[in-house]
């Protein structure tokens, strides 16, 4: 047993070779694949948003009040799909294409409401519905009124 | 009925593409909230800069469904008011004019959340 030769075993590397292969091997940052979807994804939620727009004009409304009727109908859809567990499947192949849009503002605002809603409907959805819309509404808001300021001592 | 649809696709497309090189060329801590701050005041400031208004003449749904376009109503909104009513309107403008997307996202965002369960 103890003169027995040992192999030498088939897979031999060092700590630089085993670093090298990792590296090899590690999915390379998928970043052209990820802006590929999140453009196709982006927009065709933009472009739904269009036809909801051309479809409130031939309602009879005018452009502005026609852009801001399909923001709303948006964050519906939005909201709809993220109660129906359909925008989240959306998110993981589009990435930003799925949270630049105001359907995934309504999204991150439903799917944390959601999920806590055992800590009951004051501090628990209430609260929650605000996790990343408070901070949107503090920062545009914020910036709008720094922008009427501005504006005002401009004119 | 289909009129401006594809420029709302490349419009919309390209500005997701920004967010998407905002999350994938930053540290893992820029989340998709700071992706979605910096989308409404990143919007408001090029809607002051007068920079986003003919994106929107171009692109239509395609800049304002993403939040950009948000931020771009809301200090649009902002500056029209201090035309008609002085400082106050620095107050007033921009949540007016955002006041039917706000809303709409509270109202529908709570619903939802009661009306459904989580899945998983």
């Amino acid at each position: 047993m103890a003169d027995q030769t040992l192999r030498k075993p088939s897979i031999s590397v060092t700590p630089e070779k085993y670093q090298a292969l990792t590296q090899q091997y590690t999915p390379k940052p998928t970043i052209s694949k990820n802006v590929v979807r999140a453009f196709i994804v982006g927009g065709i939620i933009c472009s739904i948003g269009q036809l909801f727009i051309n479809f409130f004009i031939t309602l009879g409304m005018v452009r502005v009040e026609a852009s801001t009727a399909a923001t709303a109908t948006m964050i519906f859809l939005g909201a709809l799909l993220t109660g129906l567990g359909v925008y989240d499947e959306i998110g993981k192949f589009a990435g930003a294409g799925s949270i630049v849009p105001v359907t995934g503002f309504a999204n991150s605002i439903v799917a944390p409401a959601m999920e806590f809603r055992r800590e009951g409907y004051v501090m628990g959805v209430g609260a929650k519905l605000f996790t990343v819309a408070g901070p949107v509404l503090v920062y545009g808001i914020a910036t709008s009124i720094v922008v009427g300021f501005v504006y005002f001592f401009l004119h | 009925m289909f009129e401006m649809i594809i420029p709302a696709f490349i419009v919309g497309g390209t500005i997701c593409v920004i967010g998407q090189l905002l999350m994938d060329l930053t540290k893992p801590t820029f989340t998709p909230a700071h992706v979605l701050v910096s989308f409404v005041s990143g919007g408001a400031i090029l809607g002051a800069l007068g920079v986003y208004e003919p994106l929107v003449k171009i692109g239509g749904a395609g800049a304002t469904i993403p939040l950009s376009g948000f931020g771009y109503t809301l200090a649009k909104g902002a500056m029209e008011a201090v035309e008609k009513r002085g400082i106050l309107g620095a107050f007033s403008g921009g949540v007016e004019a955002t006041a039917v997307g706000i809303a709409a996202a509270v109202f529908f965002g709570y619903l939802m959340s009661v009306a459904f369960k989580p899945k998983g």
